[in-house]
């Protein structure tokens, strides 16, 4: 982060790349005067546009913004920083259960053999299904079908739990998808040197293909990661005060937006390490590789 | 089924006359319509080397690969130490530890020192103790002058000693017979010879083996027979002195004549 101008964070989605296209001290000055140049035009629509004033005060009001942060129960509202934390841990929850269920799912796809078929059927239409049908369908099935049903653990959980459910159906197929592309990546012959040593297939899954499919697939992975630590967003709708829902609260308390923005600004600083460490990792495969290549 | 204790020898049923280390008898192999080998037969008695020689593509890491089960044969049987090894039912795993093979990419594992590479074979599949398994790995590797490339990834290794290490992992199952695929065609010149050295060695020290090689000095040399692959077949089998000098068949002729015009005997 340090090494880079000020106005690379504007262009994070495609990391440090852009800023290398600038050579020298000519390509630096070139790209931080029309970084400037932009960032203060578009400021200067936002402020000259003619409901800018209204604008900023719904969405940008620095009091509102600071009681929502910290939240104030005895007029009606939680603290949106506070909710976060439930965000947070939600994330981290789904994010080892996802590791677990698509790893799993792509070693049965990947399996070959009769006895497998059914596991291998069930797989398929399992990712074709999950993939297919949107996220928030998937919370409210899950948030308002399993209460439904009257039984006994399984209905009496609470919306967080049930979100982190539906977090962990849909984006284990896709991770799963990611985990097998990284199983593809390892070449045929490690399977054939591992598989002429006597290792059985899942030894050599084991030992051989996964630890280095997963090398291969850390940035993608990082990248579902990122996706998810947002979408937890969407379990607000289940009613589970996470950062999301809490803004809202505040919203239809005070008719005042700015406590999204407060939500959208924690968002960020929550997911932006993140992006920059896979772009850290991409670029050092990156350098690996060439290094690698030059040999 | 092969122990691997006993040796192996245990007489059974389908035992051919004198159990030879390997048997190959009417091997065909077809990849869809492509037919690659068309009816294989070869003995290998314990200690021989075989040379196999033939054109790219006539098919010899395809029988490698058959002999080792990597791929299934489209007819025709194999027989270790007297056993059948490709009737269905077969515990491949087991036979694989039987016999050790050696790639011409070499195929070591990168996510793994080279010590890694040699004892994972005996510690996962033999049940080797890990520190026993150290201790024979550490012997191979100083035998091939390989020791203070132990704890090396091996990226860190040129070519040559890379194929060594292969050769080494091979060497830690104690397989039966030896399988070389063109170990030395992913070489730089300069560092074949190192490569060979090791493949001589061994067969001094009485290891089976059977090698695809493009290396016709190194054939001439080391094998105790020499057979040559075309068509699909073996067309021509005879101690390298013979086959050489005076091959008999007309396409062994050709092809001796083609290397020998490109400067490679
Ligand atoms: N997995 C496969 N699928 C389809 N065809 C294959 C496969 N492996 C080998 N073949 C075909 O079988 C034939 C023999 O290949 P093979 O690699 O055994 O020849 P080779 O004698 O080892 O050649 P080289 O000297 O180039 O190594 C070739 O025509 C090849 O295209
Ligand atoms: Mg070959």
């Amino acid at each position: 982060m340090n090494e880079e101008t000020p106005g690379s964070v504007l262009v994070t989605s495609r990391g440090p790349r852009l800023l290398a296209g600038a050579s020298g001290r000519r390509g630096v000055v070139l790209s931080t005067a029309s970084t400037v140049i932009v960032i203060a035009a578009l400021a200067a629509i936002f402020l000259l546009a003619p409901g800018s004033r209204q604008v900023r005060h719904t969405f940008l009001n620095p009091a509102d913004m600071w009681h929502a942060l910290l939240g104030d129960p005895r007029h009606g509202y939680y603290s949106v920083g506070e909710a976060l934390w439930l965000n947070i841990r939600m994330f981290l929850a789904a994010e080892v259960l996802i590791l677990i269920l698509a790893l799993a799912v792509a070693v049965i796809r990947q399996s070959t053999g009769p006895v497998m078929l059914p596991l291998r059927v069930i797989s398929t239409v399992y990712v074709d299904v999950a993939r297919g049908v949107p996220l928030i369908l998937i919370i409210y099935a899950l948030g308002y079908g399993l209460p439904a049903l009257s039984l006994r653990f399984v209905s009496s959980q609470s919306a967080a739990v049930y979100g982190v459910a539906a977090l962990v159906i849909s984006y284990s197929a896709y991770v799963s998808e990611v985990y097998r592309a990284g199983i593809n990546s390892v070449h045929q012959s490690q399977v054939a040197a591992a598989r002429s040593l006597g290792l059985s297939h899942w030894a050599s899954l084991r030992f051989v293909i996964l630890p280095q499919a997963v090398r291969n697939i850390i940035p993608p992975l990082l990248n579902d990661f990122i996706s998810l630590q947002k979408d937890t967003a969407l379990v607000g709708v289940l009613g589970a005060i996470e950062a999301n829902k809490a803004a809202e609260l505040y919203s239809d308390t005070t008719f005042n937006y700015s406590s999204y923005v407060v939500a959208a600004i924690l968002f960020l600083i929550l997911t932006i390490p993140l992006a920059r460490f896979t772009d850290h990792l991409i670029a050092r495969d990156r350098g690996r590789r060439l290094a690698g290549g030059a040999r | 089924m092969i122990s691997r204790t006993s040796g192996g020898d245990s007489p059974a049923a389908d035992t051919p006359p004198a159990a030879a280390a390997l048997e190959i008898r009417g091997l065909h192999k077809s990849f869809g319509a492509n037919e690659v080998l068309r009816g294989i037969d070869l003995s290998v008695a314990a200690h021989e080397v075989i040379c196999l020689i033939g054109a790219s593509g006539s098919g010899k890491s395809t029988l490698l690969r058959c002999v080792n089960l990597l791929e299934p044969v489209s007819a025709g049987s194999v027989y270790l130490a007297g056993q059948e090894i490709t009737r269905p039912g077969v515990n491949e795993n087991l036979v694989r530890t039987h016999i050790g093979i050696v790639f011409q990419s070499f195929n070591l594992f990168p996510h793994m020192t080279v010590l890694r590479n040699v004892t994972l074979g005996p510690a996962r599949v033999l049940r080797t103790p890990r520190a026993e398994a150290v201790r024979q790995a550490r012997a191979l590797l100083d035998r091939f002058g390989l020791l203070d490339k132990a704890g090396d990834y091996p990226d860190r290794l040129s070519g040559g000693q890379q194929q060594r290490v292969a050769i080494v992992r091979a060497l830690a199952m104690r397989p039966r017979i030896l399988l070389l695929d063109e170990v030395t065609s992913a070489l730089d010149p300069e560092l074949v010879a190192e490569v060979l050295d090791v493949i001589r060695e061994l067969a001094e020290g009485g290891m089976t083996m059977l090698i695809a090689t493009h290396e016709m000095g190194f054939a001439r040399d080391i094998a105790s027979r020499v057979c040559f692959l075309a068509d699909g077949r073996i067309v021509e089998e005879a101690p390298p002195a013979q086959l050489f000098t005076e091959p008999r068949d007309e396409r062994t002729q050709r092809f001796l004549r083609r290397i020998t015009e490109a400067g490679r005997l």
